[in-house]
């Protein structure tokens, strides 16, 4: 039993680091294979692994974890700035920023559970945004955003003896640039080494454990387990996560603005979370794909290709058709998005990989199942 | 003879909701390897007792000693790590993982301590502590479901379930909040089986029951509460004759 499951995790490591490297080969076709959105989607993957490990295993629902997206993003940018243009220490110092915030947020957030909880977190990210836009401008640069400038320190370049030319520098991996298909693989292996970590706290006693506070709180404190400090480090572990996608965000473009840490974008991440399987490993993955994968697409359809797609209709019928579908597209894409959560949370509350179980338990048959059934009891 | 050793020492202890007194003046004894009783009508204040000796209620008087340890104030974790182990009277399982899990994650606490800081190493490489979690599974009856999803399981068999996930922890002290509640004859016989196994390995139980049956085939001592008080208290036997008792409790001649 447990050999088989150790093969299979390492067959789905393997076979998820594949489809994440080879995506822009496999993900042509739905013309979704330029780097631009393949690293958002990474980059939000990560996010929404992140927030997995705290809302899929614990079942505390946070709304602030865009908070510690801005942080990463800050951190990230800030080190350009005072460091160097290298992107190594940016990730580092954003994911240890993002952890250290995240403490804060969480400690005092998790004294309370559910909607209370949610609250808190909620409360928090909408003060980050505001004194980011406020008080905090120094630091972040208010409305127009923190970037790189040609008069900064970059004290670690200099030191190292790398010279900045007249243009402004760019984030750079050793001499490789971040942009472009560079970019998408610094994020693919980001989101792989991401997902290992997740796939391997999941497996962990510790995983266990934070799956025992979802399931029965009481339970757990009448079991012995302190459950403070399991959901304070799952929150912290998910924070940092966020820091890490904070900082991917900023190396592929050196901008940090405080809208990153918007109430919408804390829910963007519930809504990917929930559309892919909260819970499940790859779920969230799938969210994120599929969400970004729309804001591009159907926000960037407009009357004109509605018009040409509907070119084979009758004139009236077509005029009809364009008029409803353009409230699905372009700005209103939103719209398309609401009603596929709709959908999903409605007939697969599991997400699509409930939806992908279910086809693959009506494949598999039902005698096989019984099959199954009987062989289980035996291990 | 040796001195009885004292196991779970409730002293004078107090406690009132609003201006109801739960309980008052409440003092118990219980010694090592001995199931204890506590009978009573509803409302005696039995399950009240319970919650004071896990850390769910703080006595508004008196304390509550586990082998010399005062327990009063503790929080229910630290109560469970220091050796007692609780079954509610509505069974408080995992309800959406599986059997064994449910009782690996005692047999975990019981290990690692209230804080299970691993995070990397693999629950599949823990043979040990899934041995002994699928040992205390067969041991209440429920091999043949080790890998169902407990939540889909009878309240008996969810009852079952909490005894196991009590047994893997081998606590100095069980408490038992009438663990045959809602259970078919058969069911309630096994139940007695099984905790009449237990206590061959020396486990000291407290155990609140309505079922005579239960009572009487288990207790080595019992105890009769009503209004929050203490009405008696000896061998079932004693107590089955004291008349105060079975005015109180038993409804006059009817045991």
């Amino acid at each position: 039993m447990d050999r088989a499951s150790q093969r299979n995790d390492f067959i789905l490591m393997a076979v998820f680091a594949l489809a994440v490297l080879t995506a822009p080969v496999w993900l042509a076709p739905i013309g979704a294979a330029y780097p631009d959105l393949l690293q958002k989607i990474a980059i939000f993957g990560i996010f929404a692994v992140g927030f997995n490990i705290l809302f899929g295993l614990t079942g505390y629902l946070s709304f602030g974890h865009a908070a510690f997206l801005g942080v990463g993003s800050y951190t990230a940018v800030w080190s350009f700035k005072l460091l160097s243009m290298n992107i190594l220490p940016a990730i580092v110092l954003a994911i240890l920023v993002a952890g250290l915030f995240s403490l804060a947020t969480g400690y005092v957030s998790l004294r309370r559970t559910g909607i209370y909880f949610s609250i808190l977190t909620l409360a928090f990210a909408q003060m980050s945004y505001n004194l980011a836009y406020s008080v905090l401008t120094p630091v972040t640069n208010g409305e127009t955003g923190l970037k790189v400038t040609r008069g900064d320190p970059h004290v670690l370049d200099r030191l190292f003896g790398v010279t900045v030319g007249d243009s402004l520098p760019t984030p750079e991996l050793f001499g490789l640039r971040t942009i472009g298909w560079e970019g998408f693989y610094i994020c693919a292996v980001a989101l792989i080494v991401a997902f290992f970590v997740a796939l391997r706290i999941t497996r962990s006693p510790f995983g266990l454990a934070l799956r025992g506070i979802r399931s029965n709180q009481t339970r757990m404190s009448f079991t012995g387990f302190n459950t403070r400090p399991h959901t304070l480090a799952a929150f912290v572990i998910s924070g940092m996560f966020a820091g890490l996608a904070g900082a991917l965000l900023a190396v592929t473009d050196p901008l940090a603005g405080a809208e990153r840490m918007q109430w919408t974008a804390s829910g963007e991440v519930v809504l990917m979370t929930i559309l892919g399987g909260a819970g499940t490993l790859v779920g969230p993955i799938l969210g994120a794909g599929i969400i970004k994968y729309f804001e591009n697409i159907f926000s960037s359809f407009n009357e004109h290709t509605l018009e040409q797609t509907f070119s084979f209709l009758p004139e009236p019928v077509r005029d009809a058709a364009v008029s409803v579908a353009s409230l699905f597209v372009g700005e209103g894409w939103h719209l398309t998005l609401g009603v596929l959560f709709m959908l999903v949370v409605i007939f697969l509350p599991g997400g699509i990989m409930e939806g992908f179980r279910r086809i693959g338990r009506a494949v598999s048959g039902r005698s096989a199942a019984r099959r199954a059934d009987k062989l289980q009891p035996a291990e | 003879m040796q001195q009885p050793n004292i196991v779970l020492h409730v002293d004078d202890v107090h406690k009132s909701f609003g201006g109801l007194h739960a309980l008052s003046d409440i003092d118990l004894q219980v010694v090592e390897g001995r199931t204890h009783a506590i009978i009573g009508p509803n409302g005696a204040g039995k399950s009240t007792l319970l919650n004071l000796c896990v850390g769910r209620l703080r006595p508004d008087r008196g304390a509550v000693v586990f082998d010399g340890q005062v327990l009063t104030g503790r929080k229910p974790y630290e109560i469970n790590q220091l050796g007692v182990s609780r079954v509610f009277q509505t069974p408080e399982i995992f309800p959406d993982l599986t059997v064994h899990e449910n009782v690996v994650i005692p047999a975990l606490a019981k290990r690692d301590g209230a804080f299970a800081v691993d995070a990397w190493w693999s629950m599949a490489h823990e043979r040990d502590l899934r041995d002994r979690a699928e040992a205390a599974v067969v041991d209440v009856g429920l091999g043949d479901k080790l890998r169902h999803e407990a939540g889909s399981l009878s309240r008996g068999d969810k009852r079952r379930l909490e005894l196991a996930m009590c047994l893997v922890q081998t606590p100095r002290l069980l408490l038992l909040d009438e663990p045959t509640a809602g259970m078919s004859r058969l069911d309630t016989n096994r139940t007695i089986d099984l905790l009449k196994r237990i206590k061959e390995r020396g486990m000291t139980k407290v155990i609140i029951e309505h079922d005579m049956h239960v009572v009487f085939s288990l207790a080595d001592r019992v105890t009769v509460m009503a209004q929050g008080r203490v009405i008696a208290e000896g061998t079932p036997d004693e107590v089955r004759g004291d008349p105060l008792v079975q005015e109180a409790y038993l409804g006059g001649g009817h045991a």
